[in-house]
């Protein structure tokens, strides 16, 4: 197998070889994706389990569309209306699923670290599609993937992530992607959002957005994650907006025109406005069309040897 | 290990494939040149340069092809990362002339024409090869242009040397240790 691990549990097990064949593998997709047959036949001997323990709607569809581009055979699991309401436990959940000749799975999880839990358990193949406040690996690697696509090469590049830090697995995978690529990461946001000690992931802190714009070449935007707060980390949603949220004229005042992004789902009025993620600066929805390429490349490089039974 | 074509001889097989073509195909208006990744290329690239000297056309519509997603040894898969493929003009109604180095078991060009037929539908596909590995064929398929045709047991392998890439213009048969 091309990629040295069996699983794409987190960016951290990456290395930079890694995702290099990852992007280059992305770039064949994204070619399949724009002629009029958008499928292949390559997988067509694969079966892949979506389980998705959380709402999702980017990364569901974006990871079934790429399965079925390459020919899989895709089964989608929602916790809501399965037996995982009458208490059945992880394990016994995917178990039940593997034992249906299921050849790799698809999970996204509220628990950090549930993906590895699992991984220690089962012979499958498993791809992490976002585990609690931990990692969301796909993302990180479509973001790059996307600067990479409109500015070359992520080394030296300066990309400022704005917003909910602490509670972003989008941030961190982010952080430990664009890290090892050469990038340089600035954090920005109010200071409850950003953790203490963050500095150490190699990373610098801002806490004047304005300042995070005039640095960087790129601003990847994020949520505020209200359901993951379980405590007020800031006044209201409006004092948000005025003191951290990106709009058009603080975005014409900078002297140079700097790629905006965002993952998604966006708060329009919050922490960006409609102004701004609409412009020509945004490169938002490209990023959804790269994601699908993306998690294509990450299926197809980890759908390896099978063992003969 | 034994010599298939000189570099002097292999510079005339060159030549003579291209004239075939023209000789078949004129002007290339409707038609276009597909090499096959990984080593296809080098033959494909030589070829429509000599087809475009020959018929003097201003432009030929040259692609490659890359088969990595098409291929049948699903079972035994060796995950490769894919090499380019980049065809910049429609199929739809061309006369699409593929091309690969040598001719085996026939498995990458069945590979081949799956993945031209998800581009469109081609007019008429016809295949160039240099080396026909004449009765080694797994499946039905045949050239319309051979360089040189051998006769080839399993254990061997034939080694096409290009000068871009190896420094000569050459082809051997070798054994397989």
């Amino acid at each position: 197998m091309p990629l040295s691990v069996k699983h794409l549990l987190g960016i951290k097990e990456l290395n930079t070889q890694d995702i290099e064949q990852i992007f280059q593998t992305a770039d064949e997709f994204k070619q399949v994706l724009q002629r009029p047959i958008k499928k292949v036949p390559t997988l067509r001997d694969t079966t892949i389990a979506n389980i998705f323990f959380e709402n999702s709607t980017r990364t569901r569809l974006s990871f079934e569309l790429a399965e079925k581009r390459l020919g899989a055979d895709v089964v989608n699991f929602s916790a809501s209306g399965s037996s995982v309401s009458k208490g059945e436990t992880l394990i016994d959940t995917v178990n039940n699923i593997l034992a249906m000749k299921v050849d790799m799975l698809v999970m996204r999880h509220s628990a950090s670290g549930a993906p590895w839990f699992l991984a220690n358990h089962i012979d499958a193949s498993i791809v992490n599609a976002g585990d609690g406040t931990n990692e969301h690996p796909t993302q990180a690697l479509l973001d790059a993937f996307s600067i990479r696509e409109k500015l070359g090469d992520i080394k030296g590049k300066r990309v400022a992530i704005i917003g909910d830090i602490m509670h972003s697995r989008v941030a961190l995978s982010n952080i430990f992607c664009l890290t090892k690529l050469g990038a340089h990461v600035t954090v920005a946001g109010p200071p409850t959002l950003i953790p203490k000690h963050i500095e150490s992931l190699g990373v610098r802190v801002e806490y004047n957005v304005k300042k995070a714009l005039e640095w960087c070449d790129v601003a990847n935007v994020l949520r505020i994650q209200l359901e993951r707060q379980h405590k007020p980390l800031f006044s209201t949603l409006r004092e948000y907006a005025l003191f951290y949220g990106i709009n058009k004229q603080m975005l014409d005042s900078l002297n140079k025109k700097i790629l905006i992004m965002h993952p998604g789902p966006i708060n329009r009025g919050v922490e960006i406005n409609s102004d701004v993620a609409d412009s020509g600066q945004s490169i938002i929805l490209g990023q959804v069309e790269n994601g699908v390429a993306i998690r294509m490349a990450v299926i197809y490089l980890l759908a390896g040897k099978k063992e003969l039974e | 290990m034994k010599t298939l074509l000189t570099t002097e001889q292999f510079k005339i097989t060159l030549q003579r494939l291209a004239h075939q073509l023209v000789e078949n195909h004129l002007s290339f208006k409707d038609t276009a040149i597909i090499g096959i990744q990984p080593r296809g290329i080098y033959l494909s690239d030589r070829i429509s340069r000599m087809v475009k000297e020959i018929t003097r056309a201003k432009k030929i519509d040259y692609g490659k092809l890359d088969i990595t997603f098409y291929r049948d040894d699903v079972q035994a898969r060796d995950i490769q990362v894919p090499n380019d493929t980049d065809i910049r003009f429609s199929i739809e109604n061309k006369s699409v002339i593929l091309i690969d180095d040598v001719l085996h078991t026939g498995r990458t060009i069945r590979s081949a024409m799956d993945a031209l037929i998800d581009y469109g539908r081609p007019k008429s596909v016809e295949l160039l090869v240099l080396i026909d590995r004449r009765f080694s064929r797994e499946l039905p398929i045949q050239p319309d242009y051979a360089g040189h045709t051998v006769d080839t047991i399993l254990t061997q392998k034939v080694k096409v040397y290009w000068e871009e890439k190896d420094g000569t213009d050459e082809v051997v048969l070798i054994d397989k240790v």
